[in-house]
């Protein structure tokens, strides 16, 4: 059998080798996958790549994918860190995407240096306020935030549905020619659509510059002040934190709320970036908030890493969709994110211990006993 | 059908109740799978991905070999490969359980390997060769009340009964389940006692895997019967709800399986009597139960009496205890 040790410290090289590596032993597997199952291998990556990152068209689609995966991925990245397994990403997305659309449907009609701020805040409002919920209960009552997060999940995506489809809702459109054939949410008035920038062709969507800015101000947070030094240290001991006199209770209300926030200004730009009103079922099919957590743990829960792990995969889920159809194989994406993450996982056991074969130890053993 | 037999069958009381164990059943088999893990510590969020292959590979072997109860073992089987996928990372590498569960749903789950192996095979708008129907004679079914409710079921509703009951004496009554509870419980305690802490968080994540599969073939064999991309539409999820909501008993499991598949069931019951009442009301009632439930056991005390695994979601390895 391997030993298995742990390792005093982890060699920075392989924190860069492990998801390189990841990526490419999940080609390796889905290769013979594809050939097994009679797809060229070749030829289906070569038109992942080209749909996901050549061509100006693709990589602006790219843009609009990593978008709310950069916001869902620091979400999940900072309370991960805490040890603060909030998998309600999802939920805490689409109660942003209620309250932002709700702040832009009333502040439309001022000009957009006024409603696009509100629409941030009033996203990360209702992203926090839902994230609290989970939070207070494990504050207080010791409640596992893990599966609250996960059943607020599924709360919030259902008053999604009721608010566009079963109601006469302030966010549902009950005017229009095709509301009264297919139940819609109300369009956002023009003062509400997010600008974007214009780099030569490629066109970076206002959320993700935010996003960026975001990260940045998070590593800045987490390396830099004694904030983040406190949550990581209740994050690797709860125990030493609370000898050391560190208010464990806040720590989880604020990180947990600043992690439903990030995800709340995912939703908010989902409504100011891209759809332009608040739309249940686009919200709900693309699982932005489940996806964030594998970019977080891809990323080993780093916010610059996490920013081009959702670039990457951004690509990858683009590519899925701008391929749909009979001559690609459907599903690949979601394997080849899949593998990618079994590889990276099991990566994570290189980083933190060390593997041993006993056989050379005997050897040396002998050695020292001649 | 049951429209005919009029009367008190046709009592919406009796409709919903029918309908609960229908829809209740595939959450009772994904749920006791749940429960074999989390009662061995071993927390799996691949609910949902589990069922989905197994739906689909159940699905696919009935249009192959055309035999429903081998077509239930395939479907078992795809759900215990995803679940040693499971187990080998958390187990062996240690990894993460709830990374690796939510990988699992994502690498199985719908636009996962569950739509890459339903349209490569081709089995989207096929109709099922066969299906699991009742079992009991059509004049057995009219029964007052029970009729509908108990014997107008499939196969898979009684074995499930079956499965609860072997499940609660498995862990309660025998000396194998006492060593799942103590490698759930106390994982260090019950090495130095000499159980095998590996072997059993396997065995009982691959078994769970299993059960996930046979649930998830319960859509594609006997509910729809038929394959579209994520059928199970969240049942998955549910069932993991339902493990809590159930105290990780068998038996609760049973009733709370029936309970949530009431809900999920209610508004189009409602709906086709002229009720209007909006679905997501009573979709969103299981959900939000299940927190409730879940804060009224996470005081120590309670959770101790009531069940919940002492080292669920921990890895563990020996030299670091």
């Amino acid at each position: 059998m391997i030993r298995i040790e742990r390792r005093l410290e982890q060699p920075r090289w392989l924190t860069i080798a492990v998801p390189i590596g990841s990526v490419v032993v999940a080609v390796g597997v889905m290769t013979i996958v594809l050939l097994v199952t009679h797809h060229p291998p070749g030829h289906t990556f070569r038109r992942l790549v080209d749909a996901a990152f050549v061509g100006q068209d693709d990589l602006n689609n790219t843009f609009v994918s990593a978008t709310p995966l950069v916001f869902t991925g620091l979400c999940a990245a900072i309370a991960f860190r805490m040890q603060l397994f909030n998998i309600g990403g999802e939920g805490q997305l689409y109660a942003g995407a209620i309250v932002g659309a709700a702040a832009g449907l009333v502040l439309g009609n001022h000009s957009g240096w006024l409603s696009v701020p509100a629409m941030i805040a009033a996203g990360a409002a209702g992203g926090a306020a839902l994230a609290l919920i989970p939070a207070l209960l494990r504050a207080f009552l010791a409640t596992n935030e893990i599966i609250t997060s996960l059943m607020l999940n599924y709360v919030a995506a259902l008053v999604l549905d009721y608010l566009i489809f079963d109601s006469q809702s302030y966010w549902r459109d009950t005017s229009s020619a095709t509301a009264k054939v297919f139940p819609q949410g109300k369009n956002l008035p023009a003062a509400a659509n997010w600008p974007a920038a214009h780099l030569g062709g490629i066109v970076l969507p206002f959320g993700f510059l935010v996003a960026v800015v975001l990260a940045v101000l998070l590593w800045v947070l987490y390396s830099r002040t004694r904030f983040g030094f406190e949550v990581q240290v209740i994050g690797d001991s709860p125990r030493a934190a609370s000898y050391a006199g560190m208010r464990t209770r806040r720590k989880v209300l604020a990180v947990m709320g600043l992690s439903g926030a990030l995800a709340g200004i995912g939703g908010a730009s989902q409504d100011g970036d891209f759809r332009h009103t608040l739309d249940p079922r686009g919200l709900s099919a693309a699982g932005y908030g489940y996806a964030g957590i594998v970019i977080a743990a891809l990323g080993r829960y780093n916010p610059f890493a996490v920013v081009v792990i959702a670039f990457l995969i951004g690509g990858l889920q683009n590519a899925g969709y701008t391929l749909q159809g009979a001559d690609f194989p459907s599903g690949l994406v979601g394997v080849m994110q899949g593998l990618i993450l079994f590889c990276a996982l099991g990566g994570e056991l290189l980083i933190r211990y060390r593997l041993r074969l006993p056989r050379r130890r005997r050897v040396e053993a002998a050695e020292v006993v001649a | 059908m049951i429209l005919a037999a009029g009367g008190i069958n046709n009592s919406i009381v009796v409709v919903v109740l029918a309908s609960a164990v229908v829809y209740g059943t595939p959450l009772l088999y994904a749920a006791l799978g749940e429960l074999l893990a989390e009662r061995a510590g071993v927390l799996n969020l691949g609910v949902e991905g589990m069922m989905l292959v197994g739906a689909v590979m159940g699905f696919w072997a009935v249009q192959r070999i055309g035999n429903l109860a081998l077509s239930i073992a395939v479907a078992a089987l795809a759900g215990a490969a995803m679940a040693l996928i499971h187990a080998f990372l958390v187990v062996t590498l240690r990894a993460n359980q709830i990374v690796s569960g939510l990988a699992l749903t994502i690498f199985a789950g719908a636009a996962g390997l569950s739509s890459y192996l339903g349209n490569d095979l081709n089995l989207a708008d096929q109709p099922a060769r066969h299906a699991f129907a009742a079992v009991f004679p059509h004049s057995w079914q009219t029964t007052p009340v029970i009729g509908p409710i108990l014997l107008q079921q499939t196969w898979l509703v009684y074995a499930s009964w079956v499965c609860v009951a072997l499940v609660a004496l498995y862990l309660n009554r025998t000396r194998l389940g006492l060593n799942v509870r103590a490698v759930g419980e106390s994982p260090a305690a019950a090495d130095a006692m000499g159980i095998d802490v590996t072997r059993y968080r396997y065995l009982h994540t691959i078994a769970g895997g299993a059960f996930a599969g046979v649930g998830g073939a319960t859509f594609s064999l006997a509910i729809t019967p038929s394959w579209v991309d994520g059928l199970t539409s969240g049942a998955g999820w549910i069932a993991i709800a339902l493990v809590i909501f159930a105290f990780w008993r068998p038996t609760l499991c049973l009733v709370g399986a029936y309970f949530f598949g009431a809900f999920s069931g209610l508004p189009f019951t409602l709906q086709s009597r002229g009720v209007t009442i909006a679905p997501e009301l009573t979709q969103a009632l299981p959900y939000v139960m299940t927190i409730v439930v879940l804060v009224l056991v996470s005081s120590a005390g309670a959770r101790r009496r009531l069940g919940a695994p002492g080292a669920l979601g921990t890895p563990y390895v020996r030299e670091e205890r």
